[in-house]
């Protein structure tokens, strides 16, 4: 790719990151939410990947990296639905923790907690999918 | 409307078992697919059109594949000319289509008008989120307190589809690069 597209990638990129990041955090008090969140977060590398083209062998190690990464967020928040099957009342996603007030950015009870490792998974797996077709690309060429 | 639904579900029970023990696969398609349009049916005339959109989508893109993938491997009746004995087949399934159209004419007239709920668990969603979650976005306060499950669900269909494209693309790779050498 040229210079310009390059430089406007690297600019927007992080533009779209800090977005994908307010959208994960103040999920429960603006729209957005985990999901979308996690879509900008894998936008953003996957259009700097785009952008600047791909080292091979780095990228493996990325592959293996946010596979991890999507486990480990979605078994957090499998526990944290487990716990509250010990705090209080006996149900699975319970909110134990207390709701504050309504529209300031520590209110909702587990809800952040869970956009945000929600977040963190969803960026996770689709910037996976996005790594392994590339590799796949890579591998079937050589 | 019970007898609708009685006379639907029997119709859809003898579509299963044609299915298993018919000849060909052409026709044991066509009878799932009949299983699959009437479940429509029901979800119509229980009042529930989201989950009947939902089954109308899923079940023209399986059938489509499935038979697409049938036509491509196994098919070789196309062509045959039309002898006595399918005048039978051709007007059973006449009758079967007309039956169908008629218990969805039935379904749609029997819905609800626009913006009247069937349940009341929805009005008490919109009323009491705030009250109960503390959280400002409705819909997050649903997804992630009254409905964890669903959404843990959601998540499990994201992650079971990386898990496939994974496993697909790294093993044929890995196959190409060894015959390769």
């Amino acid at each position: 790719m040229s210079v310009i597209v390059k430089k406007i990638a690297q600019l927007i990129s992080a533009l779209i990151f800090v977005f994908g990041m307010y959208s994960a955090i103040h999920g429960h008090i603006a729209p957005g939410g985990g999901f979308a969140g996690g879509v900008l977060l894998s936008g953003a590398f996957i259009l700097l990947i785009i952008a600047y083209g791909l080292d091979y062998f780095k990228l493996k190690q990325q592959t293996e990296a946010t596979s991890i990464f999507e486990s480990v967020s979605i078994l957090i928040a499998l526990l944290l639905a487990f716990s509250g099957l010990f705090a209080g009342s006996l149900y699975f996603f319970n909110n134990y923790l207390p709701p504050g007030t309504p529209g300031s950015l520590l209110s909702g009870g587990l809800i952040p907690v869970y956009n945000i490792l929600i977040g963190i998974k969803v960026a996770a797996t689709l910037s996976t999918i996005f790594f392994a077709l590339i590799i796949y690309k890579e591998e079937i060429r050589r | 409307m019970e007898n609708l639904l009685i006379i639907i579900l029997v119709l859809m029970i003898i579509a299963a078992l044609v299915s298993i023990h018919a000849k060909d696969l052409i026709s044991a398609i066509i009878a799932q697919g009949f299983v699959g349009y009437g479940l429509v049916i029901c979800f119509l005339l229980l009042k529930a059109p989201e989950l009947a959109l939902v089954q109308i989508v899923l079940e023209t893109v399986t059938l489509i594949i499935i038979l697409a993938v049938v036509c491509d491997s196994t098919m070789k009746e196309i062509g045959e000319p039309i002898s006595k004995r399918d005048i039978f087949t051709y007007t059973l399934s006449f009758v079967l289509v007309a039956i169908f159209l008629f218990y969805f004419n039935k379904a749609i007239v029997g819905l609800n008008p626009f913006g009247e709920h069937t349940l009341r668990m929805s009005e008490m969603y919109v009323k009491e989120v705030l009250e109960f979650t503390g959280s400002a976005n409705l819909v997050k306060g649903v997804l992630w307190d009254f409905r964890g499950l669903d959404t843990l669900g959601e998540a499990t269909v994201l992650f079971t589809a990386a898990m496939g494209v994974l496993v697909i693309l790294r093993i044929s790779g890995k196959k190409q690069q060894l015959t390769k050498k």
